[in-house]
């Protein structure tokens, strides 16, 4: 469904001509093996917690979401309307997999799931979020991550 | 998301995304990808199915394993279909009907009257699911309608969220009354509404996206930019725009 073909000419011309700057290559890091990795989620969704306030168009902070958030106490406030919430209204998991990656830890598949776990708007420019993203790295190393799954919305 | 996966293994962090717009992922050329063929905002595939979100969830963490990139692996299963729209079958319908009124009435007693009709549906999601996404405003759903009903007619509906600004105020309320709808729309366990089903509802059968159309337009001629901006930009959504031609 994602595929531009499947999407409105107007939507998929927008998404067609969004502005993707080529960064790469950048060098994989390597890792142990993935039942040893510590995981954490970054999700560009714009969900928070619901007592912080929501995501206004061009912010290029995050919010931190602790694993054990009750799913009743995560709020999505991405600004765009061009992409489907009833998945989310009825499952969190759809877009914030964290009961998939806790069974995962609990199967030993992954060594564990990380205490925190992050979300951006994805909306805004990339190029705006770096110096958070970066200022992400030393919360992550410092309780172990050695994994991070990022999902879009 | 591909940018943020580029920030952090240079910083030694490995990573995995999830990729939804395969042409944005071969431009931007993130460490490790796996796109899915999935509709924007479902990236694990179907709500409320464990095993299928595990297959995609662990699809992407196999990836990690790999040092090569960048790499973008596709996963090729696809979401099952929602309810049937064709022609010759009976698709999704809204579970409630609207009657129609007695005699005459303004677009604001329609919109209260249709939302009285759908708040029990909406009760009932909220109580299944154990949680609402009508959140963003923090007022009552009466005081949204309210607030809708009232700049949709051009009445002065001063500072309706202590505050925050004229523009902000609109997207959260505006937000939270789409999302009433959704929630009511879709209250019904197996359902079978596709995101397409529900739009169409909306926009083009209920009097609250017409008040929303109303508040566009109201909107687009003020003299707030930023307003303007939320209301011509983040409000009716570009599949309702083309499928409806709004």
């Amino acid at each position: 469904m994602a595929r531009l073909e499947d999407l409105p000419p107007e939507l998929a011309s927008h998404m067609e001509h969004l502005p993707c700057p080529d960064m790469g290559p950048t060098a994989c890091a390597d890792g142990p093996p993935l039942a040893e990795r510590r995981v954490a989620i970054i999700s560009t969704a714009g969900l928070g917690r619901k007592s912080e306030g929501g995501f206004n168009p061009g912010d290029a902070d995050y919010r931190v979401i602790p694993a054990d958030l009750p799913a009743a106490d995560l709020t999505m406030s991405h600004i765009s309307v061009n992409y489907d919430r009833t998945g989310f209204q009825e499952d969190i998991n759809i877009a914030f997999p964290i009961e998939r990656l806790q069974a995962l830890a609990d199967a030993g598949e992954i060594g564990s799931v990380a205490d925190y776990h992050y979300s951006f708007m994805g909306a805004t420019d990339p190029a705006n979020m770096q110096s958070a993203v970066e200022s992400l790295v030393g919360p992550l190393q410092a309780e172990g991550v050695n994994a991070v799954v990022l999902i879009p919305v | 998301m591909s940018a943020i996966g580029h920030y952090l293994e240079a910083a030694g962090i490995p990573t995995v995304s999830i990729s939804l717009i395969r042409l944005h992922s071969e431009k931007m050329r993130p460490p490790r990808a796996l796109w899915v063929p999935y509709e924007l905002g479902r990236p694990m595939g179907v709500p409320n199915d464990a095993a299928f979100q595990t297959r995609v969830l662990r699809a992407a963490l196999s990836l990690l394993a790999r040092t090569d990139g960048p790499l973008i692996v596709d996963h090729l299963e696809d979401a099952p279909a929602g309810a049937p729209t064709s022609a010759e079958d009976v698709g999704w319908t809204c579970p409630v009907s609207f009657p129609a009124p007695a005699g005459e009435e303004t677009p604001a007693l329609a919109l209260k009257r249709e939302m009285d009709s759908l708040k029990p549906w909406q009760a009932l999601a909220q109580e299944r699911r154990g949680r609402t996404t009508v959140d963003q405003s923090g007022i009552s759903i009466d005081a949204v309608a309210d607030y809708v009903a009232r700049f949709a007619a051009g009445e002065d509906v001063g500072e309706p969220l202590e505050g925050v600004t004229a523009a902000e105020a609109f997207k959260r309320i505006t937000d939270d009354l789409q999302a009433f709808y959704q929630e009511a729309a879709t209250a019904q366990p197996g359902h079978g509404a596709t995101h397409a089903d529900v739009l169409d509802w909306f926009w083009g059968q209920t009097a609250a996206g017409k008040q929303l159309l109303a508040c566009s337009e109201r909107a687009s001629a003020g003299d707030d930019k930023r307003l303007k901006f939320i209301a011509e930009r983040l409000l009716v959504p570009h599949v309702a725009r083309a499928r409806l031609n709004l």
